[in-house]
């Protein structure tokens, strides 16, 4: 039952660390609830699906279909999060000084609001489909169904509870510095997915790792440890990162926010004459 | 525009000119071998056969990789080229028992 717990709280953190972000970041648009929630249901379906079809997906793309569908499904979630953050860079400051601009909004509003929900649903999918897998094993094992769905149900809610942790955590950023400090960890979460999009892709052999390792930090900061874990789930942190990997980092950051640069200045020059 | 079709159709060609294979097993929830050597310096394909009938996942912080191989099947890993050196692996799934290192030299 406790090793259910375990590895269910361990795959669950990530998915809800990041719908924690993802819902502070998303709190001023309306209805955000029933996407949220569209995407965490759709993300279960997906991940029941993808768990029950992983013998096939396995053997796909001569044997590599796994890692193939991994990176495609971090690159859209990748995607889906650049889009979230250069949207919101144009909208946010209307958002905090104008609260009947969010009305205006809602058309877009919603249209962003889609682009969360597959965010959701693409991380509930990644880390679900293992939790399904691994579960149906167990069961297949000498283990009771009843203990093990009380040891996932343990250990779901306690990522839950870390997902929860994080959104109140957030929500207690002044306004001021909230759009700033969500658009930072949203940029962050998009480039460590962008990074491991990049080590699923040179574990099927698609594109070459170049240096390998670039750098060696696990001694003193490993992948296991609690913090190690955290900065991982946040930022991506990978103690030995292959050349190629910190390209796509970099290349994801850089991306991102000259993107959220772009959008913001002719949005603040076309505000200003109204404020004046 | 032939000559870039040619360079392509030689693409598969270079891929089979490819790396090294070690072969894995998977039962009663341990590695066979639990020690590989490899050689340091090059690309290696790791052919992973789950004979049991649950899922694993073969996970390696130490060589940067993690896959999930479903009960019955058959998994490719390519690892490095590698440092000399000690790298061990787990299985995720049956951490105490699914232990081996893969030693490149």
């Amino acid at each position: 039952m406790l090793g259910a717990a375990i590895i269910v709280f361990r795959e669950s953190l990530e998915a809800a660390l990041l719908v924690g972000i993802v819902a502070a970041a998303a709190r001023t648009l309306p209805h955000r609830n029933r996407w949220l929630a569209g995407g965490i249901v759709a993300g279960i379906l997906g991940s029941v699906a993808v768990a029950m079809a992983a013998g096939t997906i396995a053997e796909m793309a001569d044997g590599m279909g796994q890692e193939m569908l991994n990176a495609i499904v971090l690159g859209l979630a990748v995607t889906m999060l650049a889009w979230h953050n250069i949207w919101m860079s144009r909208h946010a400051r209307e958002m905090i000084s104008d609260a009947t601009s969010v009305v205006r909004e809602v058309a877009e509003g919603a249209r962003e609001l889609s682009a969360i929900a597959i965010v959701i649903a693409m991380a509930v999918l990644r880390e679900g489909s293992e939790t399904v897998l691994f579960l149906f094993g167990m069961m297949s094992q000498e283990q009771s169904l009843g203990q093990v769905l009380s040891g996932g149900a343990l250990g779901l809610a306690a990522g839950i509870g870390v997902g929860f942790g994080m959104y109140a955590g957030l929500l207690r950023v002044p306004v001021r510095w909230f759009f700033t400090v969500t658009a930072g960890l949203v940029l962050l979460l998009a480039a460590g997915m962008a990074g491991q999009m990049a080590r699923f892709l040179i574990q099927g052999d698609i594109i070459p790792s170049l240096a390998n390792p670039l750098w060696d930090t696990s001694a003193w900061l490993s992948a296991s440890s609690a913090v190690g874990t955290l900065l991982h789930v946040l930022a991506g942190y990978d103690p030995r990162p292959s050349a190629m990997q910190a390209i796509f980092y970099l290349g994801t950051v850089a991306l991102i926010a000259v993107g959220m640069y772009l959008v913001r200045s002719p949005a603040a020059a076309s505000g200003r004459p109204a404020t004046t | 525009m032939k000559r870039l079709i040619l360079a392509l159709l030689c693409l598969p060609a270079i891929a089979l000119a490819a790396p090294p294979e070690v072969q894995l097993v998977i039962k009663d929830h341990r590695f066979q071998p639990e020690e590989v050597r490899v050689p340091a310096g090059q690309k290696i394909k790791l052919v992973i056969q789950n004979q049991d009938s649950t899922p694993e996942e073969f996970e390696s912080h130490e060589l940067n990789r993690e896959k999930v191989i479903p009960g019955g099947t058959t998994a490719n890993v390519f690892i490095g080229p590698l440092n000399p050196g000690k790298y061990p692996f787990f299985g995720e799934f049956n951490e105490k028992t699914a232990r081996g290192v893969v030693i490149a030299e």
